[in-house]
């Protein structure tokens, strides 16, 4: 059984004991612990069930690199699924269970599949499930959906808080062992400034456990002292629990801290995404050791050598009593040396090198261990845990010359520098023959905005496995990204190290090299997505040659893990598979994040009320509190409509608001239309070329309506110009044109027109813009101000500044209604202000004020168009019948060449008309007209379809525009307009004009 | 003008920073050529102060000017001189081309006060704001998580803000929650 | 996220600030251009792999355009320009060379 040992515990606090639960069990553990090692100290050796076969499955390993230990963490709003037990902080009161099993740990239905395995093989579901074709989404999908999948979906909203930090540095080293820690000195001895990030809470890496020497003091000693010395550095910084997630272009660096996963009560962020940009990255992220490929190697106890050391000194925790150590390498002799000294049984060191190790092998053999050299593991004995190993020779076929009993494997298959971070953004990757391992292309690195690279990688990242190597590697790394930031490395010369490995590793993929089907059957690969040798062989004989084929069709390496402990062996055997070296064959890509990171540190501050930006007018309050029924527009709320009374239904709302603006008195709050100058002695001339029609004409005080057109000459927008003077301009713009239209003028003149001598302010928010609307609106503004607003003084389609209960104003008289209007703009902050006023002096009128659908209704019974409706980017003027808006006079305006395309000027397009229901009825918004046949796909031939549809409370009926092939020429004609029931309407050809044609009510 | 109100009146938040709504503040928005002769004195008489380099902003009492691209200057002041500075500038610059209007109305400006400001605003735009990148005497127009704002800093311990009047809100509650008490990150400390 | 530098204001500042205009240099055709023309202006755009002229507007900075000279593959940002230009400065061209022998966009080279 796995327990917690007497004395040893490097990282623990042994005064501070922590309670814990895991499945409803109460446990303990202590200040220090990760979630592993303490359920590893309660004997919690099984943790999971296996994604696909349900087979029981242990803790592997140690770090960020653990395929199987994976749990449902929290409840509630702190509810968190995959949460990887190896790199949670124990904390007291942590909640957690087991994910995948159904209806428990212990017993599990699903375990099934394991017996079912050889059916199952890699490409099941793709063969199985693609016939009959109806049955994958009613039977198969829904079946594979419940089935799948690893931990459970949150339900309650996260409650906690997250940010961004966006920081910037000369030198970024990423990991904080011994070789993050010698590049960052170097780095920051040079003066750049430094950041040092580092995962977990602690420093040193793997060199604590590992030992060694470096300048002759012991390695756990110097990373103190250099610990110390980074502190007293002003220009370096230094962070724990801050994860290098990404490397991205131009330096971009995306690092993920985790500021309260250990102290949840804590108060503030829960995870901050620094997002940083770094003229040099140094990526010294060390390296993860490989499994073996035996049979049974994923049963629980056996695990990867390191992480067995691991437990032993970082936490004090013996995985089992007797250890079998299989290894084709050196470092694996340190755990069976580590276990050894602590009292431990170590049965056998089954090294399937014939020369076995060198000097570790020694001191192996004095402490009394057995060695095995040239043997390997035939299988695992065992279920829930491992009982036993089979031994064979590692050439041969695997046949039993021995078993032992044992109730650990730890295993090493060699080690891989972690080149995640290296490769994010293109760093290049080399075969290293010696160590079977990828390696950093150091001449081909990513490079940045000046073309110049801008990661280097340290240490065992960049292949510098044993700590002589290492120190050298990383002293000189860190000199080479302060040099490249621009800073002068210090001279001096790198510490000297000493290390225990000797002998040269062997790539050892498969155990025993022969072994036959039932054994590979057996052998895992991929631990999370339930991967096998004989799957990836498999793969490889259905002719998925290429690795990212292989991959998909297998799954290696697309789990949560993204294949940290199995590609490079999943890679090793289908290069075997394919006859061809393991380069040839390549590796997947490697992307960020390199463990996963959260949602909310994705999203940041960007939750709940900041989800996006909203924008309010000046009026938004009095909105708020007169029961305004939002609707958003763009990123503006405006009113909907307002309800009288909390039970008013939506549309007897508007309809009210209509038919007492259109009877005596409405007001709108137009602040959000677009407002923008323009001013200059070629304002004019500036106009003349982005409306269609003449606006040099305009005469100031005078307003005229105008369209705009893209060069393709699609209207874009439309909207009253007002000449306030010989030099300047005011265009209205569309509420969602405002700044898209700011910044099309700001292009011609930038881009285009750089000599002409215009300038564009956009005003759209200094003014609140009031709608006065109805019979009533000149008396109420009469009430209001002593200014001469009579029909003479201002005229339908003139402005003029007025003084209204006090406070400046102009007002436009321009209508969108059809009825006499006003628009009056005021500096925004008197909105609210005149607002009120206005309220007050028309409530003897019955002011009513009215929101977007009243404003679009009126409209329609105007026969106005509204861009987004009769519009949608494929719409000219001329489709709208708007000649009389485009001027005949101008040799260009934007817009016109294109006008004057084929196409466009073919007759035969859709034209706007409006369109009556025999019924009276509602047509669908957006619904086609049909007519005779079908078209090559079988579909009902189209001749129109409709752009806007309301209700007319002043008709009585249902009112509606479209676009009706030839339909000027066909008034009075009824076509057919189904409806999505199949049910068909048919609606009269009519002009677009259903209210005040003559335009009496508007112009009085 | 007792009945102007700003975008957010009295709005503040007391955290790791202060976060006030700064209320009515004037500002003109002015287009025009920076190095023109008429421009450069009209400045100097209106604002008294000297014209701002590129990126810069120059303080004079109540005043200020700073520079926001190369053909446009913001210039502060309190917001009851603005009609006036309007046309002292419409007259000082009759005859060239130029457009000066008031903004004051269009903005909202929040004034984060205390030690750790440049980290608020370091947590919400793209800008490096360590003091050797950013300090007094600049200003710097980005985007503020979605919005567009400038900024700058009246002293070391300051930060002022000024973003569109509509989205004031959305950028209180950026301000405030980005300037919460347990979220130091103490990298400028 | 590329980081541009601006050059209207000076500010070098990431991706997220600037907007994307397409191809730089583009000659107008408007009325009494011929469909070929006019096609061509509005529809057959650069798409290299390699060398781009390229426009950019410091949407969320000082509002101005600019061109930047990059690299469509490796992202490598050989220089940005104002917009007010019909051509790349020479200072640019130079880098181009000097950096990718050869190069040539549309006419220049």
């Amino acid at each position: 059984m796995s327990t917690r040992l007497a004395t040893g515990g490097r990282l623990l606090d042994k005064g501070r004991a922590l309670e814990f639960t895991f499945n409803g069990k109460r446990l303990k553990g202590y200040e220090g612990d990760t979630l592993a090692s303490a359920l590893l100290a309660n004997d919690q050796m099984m943790v999971g069930r296996s994604f696909k076969y349900h087979r029981p499955r242990g803790i592997v390993a140690s770090g960020a690199e653990e395929p199987n230990a994976l749990f449902n963490m929290g409840a509630g709003g702190k509810f968190e699924p995959n949460q990887r037990a190896t790199t949670t902080e124990l904390f007291d009161g942590l909640t957690c269970a087991s994910q995948n099993h159904w209806p428990s740990l212990e017993f599990d239905i699903g375990a099934i599949n394991n017996s079912l395995a050889r059916f199952l093989p890699a490409g099941f579901y793709y063969k199985m499930f693609m016939h009959p074709r109806p049955l994958w989404k009613h039977v198969y999908e829904p079946f594979i959906r419940q089935s799948a999948g690893l931990g459970k979906a949150p339900r309650d909203r996260d409650e906690d808080t997250y940010e961004h930090f966006y920081a910037f540095f000369d030198v970024v080293v990423i990991g904080g062992g011994i070789a993050g820690l010698l590049a960052a000195r170097e780095a920051g001895r040079a003066g750049a400034k430094v950041l040092l990030m580092e995962q977990t809470a602690h420093w040193g890496g793997r060199a604590p456990v590992d030992g060694g020497t470096v300048d002759g003091r012991p390695v756990d000693k110097v990373v103190e002292e250099i610990v110390s010395e980074l502190n007293e550095m002003n220009n370096v910084t230094l962070r724990t629990r801050l994860m290098g997630a990404g490397v991205y272009d131009h330096g971009y660096l995306m690092g993920y801290e985790r500021l309260t996963d250990h102290q949840p009560q804590a108060k503030g962020p829960r995870h901050r995404l620094w997002r940083i940009r770094a003229a040099q990255i140094v990526t010294a992220t060390g390296a993860i050791e490989r499994p073996l490929s035996f049979a049974g190697n994923d049963i629980p106890g056996v695990m990867l050598a390191s992480a067995v050391r691991d437990y032993a000194v970082d936490y004090g925790v013996s995985i089992g009593d007797r250890t079998v150590v299989v290894t084709n390498n050196d470092d694996a002799y340190l755990t069976a040396i580590t276990l050894k000294k602590l009292g431990l049984d170590v049965p056998a060191i089954i090294d399937a090198r014939p020369q076995g190790a060198g000097a570790l092998a020694e001191e192996a053999k004095a402490l009394g261990i057995r060695i095995e050299t040239g043997k390997g593991v035939a299988k695992v004995k065992g279920g829930r845990r491992v009982t036993g190993v089979a031994i064979c020779m590692q050439a041969g076929e695997g046949a039993a010359l021995e078993e032992i009993a044992c109730d650990v494997v730890a295993m090493s298959g060699g080690w891989s520098p972690v080149v995640h971070l290296w490769s994010h953004c293109g760093g290049k990757l080399l075969w290293d023959n010696e160590n079977a391992m990828f390696k950093p292309d150091v001449d081909k690195a990513p490079t940045g905005a000046a073309g110049e690279a801008f990661v280097v990688a340290a240490g065992a990242a960049n292949g510098a496995l044993k700590l002589a190597d290492t120190v050298a590697d990383a002293h000189a790394a860190g000199r080479k990204a302060a040099k490249s930031a621009g800073n002068t490395p210090m001279s001096g010369d790198a510490p000297k190290a000493d290390s225990s490995l000797e002998n040269p590793m062997q790539p050892i993929w498969l155990m025993p090299q022969g072994a036959k089907y039932e054994l590979r059957a057996k052998a895992w690969l991929d631990y999370q997505n339930d991967v096998k040798v004989s799957d990836v062989q498999l793969a490889a004989r259905e002719g998925f040659e290429s690795v990212e084929h292989a991959k998909r069709y297998t799954t290696l390496g697309m789990a949560t893990d993204q294949g940290k402990l199995s590609n490079i062996n999943g890679l090793a055997i289908l290069s075997d598979a394919l006859d061809q070296p393991i380069p040839q064959t390549g590796t997947t890509t490697f992307r960020p994040p390199y463990t996963p990171i959260s949602m909310g540190a994705i999203a940041g501050e960007a939750r709940g009320p900041v989800f996006q930006p909203l924008r309010r007018t000046p009026m938004h309050d009095w909105h708020e509190a007169n029961s305004a029924y939002w609707e958003p527009v763009g990123h503006w709320r405006r009113p909907y409509t307002f309800r009288k009374t909390p039970g008013e239904a939506i549309d007897a709302a508007v309809s009210r608001e209509i038919t007492q603006t259109r009877q005596s008195l409405g007001l709108l709050d137009a602040s959000t239309l677009g407002k923008l100058v323009v001013k200059g002695p070629d304002a004019g001339k500036f106009l003349d070329m982005l409306y269609t029609n003449m606006m040099s004409t305009l005469k100031p005080g005078r307003c005229r309506y105008g369209l705009m057109c893209s060069e393709n000459g699609f209207l874009m927008d439309d909207g009253v110009v007002a000449r306030l003077d010989e030099d300047t301009f005011l265009c209205h713009t569309t509420t969602g044109g405002a700044d898209s239209i700011h910044a099309h003028m700001e292009d011609w003149l930038q881009c285009e027109w750089w000599d002409w001598n215009v300038y564009v302010a956009n005003l759209t928010e200094q003014y609140a813009q009031i709608g006065v609307v109805g019979p009533n609106a000149r008396k109420t503004l009469e009430k209001l101000s002593d200014d001469d607003l009579s029909a003479e003084a201002l005229p339908f389609m003139a402005w003029t500044d007025i003084t209204l209960a006090g406070i400046k104003a102009r007002a436009y008289r321009i209508s969108f209604s059809g009825e006499l209007s006003y628009e009056i703009a005021v500096d925004a902050g008197q909105g609210r202000a005149l607002w009120d006023k206005l309220m007050e002096a028309g409530a003897e009128f019955g002011v009513t004020p009215y929101g977007t659908e009243a404003l679009h209704v009126m409209r329609a019974e105007k026969g106005f168009i509204m861009i987004g409706d009769e519009t949608d980017g494929t719409v000219i003027p001329q489709d709208l019948c708007m000649d009389w808006a485009i001027s005949k006079k101008k040799d260009d305006y934007l817009g016109k060449r294109a006008q004057a395309r084929s196409f466009m000027a073919n007759t035969e397009r859709w034209k706007l008309v409006g369109l009556e229901t025999i019924d009276g009825s509602v047509l669908p918004d957006g619904a086609y007209a049909v007519t005779d046949g079908t078209n090559a796909n079988g579909q009902r031939n189209t001749q129109g379809r409709v752009t806007s549809s309301y209700h007319s409370p002043t008709l009585g009926r249902g009112i509606a525009m479209g676009l009706v092939h030839n339909g000027p020429d066909r008034m009075g004609q009824v076509i057919d307009i189904p409806k999505v029931d199949g049910t068909v309407i048919k609606a009269k050809i009519v002009p677009p004009v259903f209210y005040d044609p003559e335009g009496k009510k508007q112009n009085v | 003008m007792s009945n102007t109100i700003s975008a957010l009146p009295g709005a503040t938040y007391e955290g790791a920073v202060r976060v006030q709504e700064m209320g009515l503040c004037g500002m003109i928005s002015l287009r025009g050529d920076h190095g023109d002769e008429k421009l450069i004195s009209a400045i100097k008489d209106i604002m008294g102060t000297v014209m701002p380099g590129q990126r810069e902003i120059v303080h004079q009492d109540e005043r200020a000017a700073a520079w926001m691209s190369p053909d446009e200057l913001l210039l502060l002041l309190p917001y009851a001189d603005v009609r006036d500075a309007l046309t002292r500038l419409e007259t000082a610059l009759a005859g060239t081309h130029f457009l000066a209007v008031n903004v004051s109305d269009a903005r909202a400006v929040f004034r984060l006060h205390g030690g750790s400001a440049r980290e608020v605003i370091a947590k919400l735009c793209p800008v490096d704001m360590s003091p050797g990148a950013f300090g007094p005497g600049q200003i710097r127009r980005t985007r503020m998580a979605q919005i567009p704002a400038a900024f700058w800093m009246p002293d070391e311990d300051s930060v002022h803000v000024v973003c569109f009047r509509s989205v004031a809100q959305y950028a209180f509650d950026l301000l405030k929650q980005s300037a919460h008490p347990q979220a130091g990150v103490g990298l400028y400390a | 996220m590329m980081i541009l530098t601006c050059p209207c204001c000076g500010v070098t500042g990431e991706e997220t600030e600037f907007h994307q205009g397409g191809e730089a240099h583009l000659t107008r055709f408007g009325p009494g251009s011929s469909e070929t023309e006019f096609h061509d202006y509005l529809f057959s755009k650069e798409n290299p792999k390699g060398v781009h002229l390229e426009r950019w507007r410091h949407a969320y900075g000082c509002g101005k355009w600019f061109i930047a000279a990059r690299n469509t593959v490796t992202l490598e940002v050989y220089g940005t320009y104002a917009a007010q230009t019909t051509e790349p400065p020479q200072d640019i061209k130079d880098t181009l060379s000097a950096k990718v022998p050869g190069w040539s966009w549309r006419e220049f080279a």
